[in-house]
């Protein structure tokens, strides 16, 4: 059994078909990346598989670990091990990052029947996650997100995917906004995240970030339908020929 | 409709566990409000003539201002007509309390207070905390008083100070608000049954956080309840004051005055966590709570420091103010008030420069949800004399959902052209996307409102004592609760 399964999902937002028949499998242990020009879908896959209720599922269905996931409310699917990184992070002004991330990882320990971590155990786990993404100490007791540059808000997505361990990280756009060196660190996150255990999904429309992340299986998204799965090699090809020669009748990209 | 909205709007679905009401023997005069009734309320209280005179002279600006207009119009809340002459006002516990003893308390009136989690017992009380139990009109208790007797400090009911300490009571009592300032002040001056009464000595760190803890329990009747608290020269103190009151469908009303004094170099910090019974889910019932609090910086480099959190009544009209009148002397007021359901707030500050190089700083930070009602309403006036005045102040509204309203009406004036003046103001919406991240994360949608709330207020939950810090968050919480479908 699939860790995640997709069968024919149909997707909409205020009415409009955004999604139209996705099927996907990702296992345990796989790293997926899906491509795709701007307005291509991508965003509303991941939304709807952290479970955002503004997205309206028509047809299809998602299971996940063995269970419906298109049942489960956004806290339901967290604390069962899904984790989305935002392409555009919240801020949440006046809540210190570590006070909300050890809010989260106790949410989520709660629900799996586990003690609660306190302030003095969580901060030697927090430290060290903070130093594998070669972040500033300082960055713990400010508020979540605000006053962050471009980089920090997705390096903390990183560090925030490292503390919860999900079982199901979905990726998205985590790369667009860095600079080179900003890159190889959160691609060096991503990659000690890699385990039999765990699923990524890595959603970009640049081929760079796969020079640092090798994904097993590559899929392209244009207009709504997966158009081509393949190996890490179908990005190469992507970078090369361009989404277009993907699927002759594909809309021009939206603006995103 | 989507989830998120559903949630915020059942976070109208709160309970007020506060509403209980206390079982024992009261003592009331008639209902209404005459002459007769000052008079049987001072001979009562075995008052001075003073106060009696102070009381009917009141009592006969009040009744003008009553046949004239009645309350004030110009506030941002709506309400019926309140009929003077159906409140009872004056109840009191008919067992005698001792003012030296507990065991002499009704022990109904103990476990009242153990119940709201205020026990009187001072060995149960938080270490470093002095209360003074208001019930109905009457001071039942008042802890620690003789730690704070070998220090000079005087902690007791209003009704005590008038007896024991006659000369700081005539010379203060309505020195800051006094008995013309509104048709509030007026009646209150007129009625007031108790209260609390604070004096620090010159010099004086008081070391203890002094509380009184108001309790409205019979029914009918109406709260009238007037605070003193004079900080001689180099004197600091520190003074928090909580309320709650039983569920009723009728309005009560609740009309209370504070007047602080802070004399050179002294320093008061007043703290108040207000939780009267808000009313029901339909607006039905609750405290109608309009007061006047106002301190005044009256030596040079005094301080006059307001953090409030308003939680509670039906209505709340409240500007608790600072006049600067001695150089370098700063006022502050940091304030969050929560209006759910159908209860209405109109609440600010005014800072009065008077003084050179005065400093002010105002920090509102107005929560609605449900149908709630928020205005923000504040006067910051700079007096010719005032050179080199300064104020900051911050204004920000949180709307909780779509049926809820904010209002901010910031006044300045400013007559002294060397007065820097600094204002900011923000309103903004519990977004989707806020809640959307908090729950992607694992947190329930009550639990990720709480903590934006609880965000956006901490630069005021900051200047709470920090006990009463961790209360306050959590009544905000248990405030904004509800069942989540
Ligand atoms: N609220 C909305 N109403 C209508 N169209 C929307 C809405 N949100 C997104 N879309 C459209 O859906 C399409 C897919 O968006 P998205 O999933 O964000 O794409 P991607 O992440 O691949 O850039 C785009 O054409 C976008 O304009
Ligand atoms: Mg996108």
């Amino acid at each position: 059994m699939s860790l995640l399964e997709i069968k024919n999902l149909y997707v909409e937002v205020d009415n409009h078909e955004i999604l139209k028949g996705i099927d996907l499998r990702v296992n345990a242990g796989e790293m997926h990346s899906i491509m795709g020009p701007n307005g291509s879908g991508k965003s509303t896959l991941a939304q709807v598989l952290a479970r955002r209720e503004s997205y309206n599922v028509t047809r299809g269905e998602v299971s996940y670990d063995g269970k419906d996931l298109l049942a489960m409310k956004p806290e339901e699917a967290a604390c069962e091990g899904i984790f989305m990184a935002f392409q555009y992070p919240v801020e949440i002004p006046g809540i210190s990052n570590a006070y909300f991330l050890r809010s989260a990882l106790n949410a989520i320990r709660r629900h799996r029947g586990l003690d609660e971590v306190d302030a003095m155990d969580f901060l030697p786990m927090f430290r060290e996650k903070l130093k594998l993404l070669d972040m500033d100490e300082k960055l713990m007791n400010r508020s979540v997100n605000e006053d962050f540059s471009g980089g920090e808000k997705k390096r903390n997505e990183i560090l925030q995917m490292a503390v919860l361990e999900p079982k199901l990280a979905i990726l998205d756009e985590t790369d667009s906004g860095l600079d080179i060196d900003a890159l190889r660190i959160v691609a060096k996150g991503v990659n000690s995240m890699r385990s039999p255990e765990r699923a990524i999904v890595v959603v970009t429309h640049y081929q760079r970030l796969l020079n640092y992340i090798v994904p097993d299986f590559v899929h392209v998204l244009v207009n709504g339908r997966i158009v081509r799965s393949g190996g890490p090699e179908l990005a190469l090809e992507l970078e090369e020929k361009g989404y277009g020669s993907m699927e002759a009748g594909a809309r021009q990209p939206a603006p995103a | 409709m989507n989830s998120n909205l559903n949630t915020i709007r059942d976070l109208a679905d709160r309970e007020y566990k506060w509403g209980f009401v206390t079982d024992i023997e009261e003592e009331r005069v008639p209902k209404g409000l005459n002459e007769e009734t000052i008079r049987l309320i001072s001979a009562k209280k075995k008052e001075p003539e003073f106060m009696l005179q102070w009381r009917l002279k009141a009592y006969h600006h009040w009744a003008s201002l009553e046949k004239a207009e009645a309350e004030p119009k110009w506030a941002n809340i709506k309400y019926g007509p309140i009929n003077y002459q159906e409140i009872t006002y004056y109840s009191a516990p008919k067992r005698k309390p001792s003012l030296q003893n507990l065991e002499e308390l009704d022990p109904e009136i103990l476990r009242t207070y153990e119940k709201l989690g205020i026990p009187l017992e001072e060995q149960k009380l938080f270490a470093g905390v002095a209360v003074d139990a208001v019930f109905d009109s009457v001071s039942v208790a008042t802890t620690f008083k003789d730690k704070l007797a070998e220090l000079g400090v005087v902690f007791c009911s209003f009704s005590e100070a008038v007896q024991k300490h006659p000369e700081l009571v005539q010379k203060y009592l309505g020195s800051v608000v006094p008995y013309t300032d509104n048709f509030f002040a007026s009646l209150n001056a007129a009625v007031f049954t108790d209260g609390s009464f604070v004096y620090v000595p010159k010099g004086v760190r008081c070391p203890l956080e002094l509380s009184t803890y108001f309790r409205i329990n019979a029914a009918e009747t109406g709260q009238f309840e007037r605070t003193l608290i004079v900080a001689d020269e180099g004197s600091y103190v520190s003074y928090l004051e909580g309320c709650t009151a039983p569920i009723r469908d009728q309005n009560q009303l609740h009309a209370a005055v504070v007047e602080l004094v802070a004399l050179d170099n002294a320093q008061i910090k007043y703290s108040t966590v207000q939780n009267w019974y808000p009313g029901d889910k339909e607006g039905k019932g609750g405290i109608y709570n309009f007061v006047t609090k106002r301190g005044k910086c009256l030596g040079v480099n005094s301080k006059i420091s307001w953090t409030q959190v308003e939680t509670g009544s039906a209505i709340t009209w409240k500007y608790p103010s600072c006049i600067l009148q001695g150089d370098n002397s700063v006022g502050e007021f940091y304030s969050v008030a929560l209006t759910n359901n159908y209860q209405q707030a109109d609440t600010g500050t005014k800072m009065i420069h008077i003084g050179k190089n005065t400093r002010s700083t105002v920090v509102s930070k107005g929560l609605s949800a449900g149908h709630g009602q928020n205005t923000y309403r504040g006067l910051v006036k700079i007096l010719k004399g005032a050179t080199g005045a300064r104020n900051y102040t911050q204004c920000d509204s949180l709307l909780i959902g779509d049926r809820c309203g904010a209002h901010t009406f910031p006044y300045i004036e400013v007559r002294n052209s060397t007065a820097r003046m600094e204002h900011e103001a923000s309103t903004s919406k519990i977004g989707e996307d806020q809640l959307f991240y908090l729950r992607q994360r694992g947190l329930k949608p009550e639990d990720a409102v709480s903590m934006i709330v609880n965000g956006f207020c901490k630069r005021v939950f900051r200047e709470l004592p920090m006990e009463f810090a961790v209360e306050a968050q959590k009544l905000l919480s248990v405030s904004l609760e509800g069942s989540v479908g």
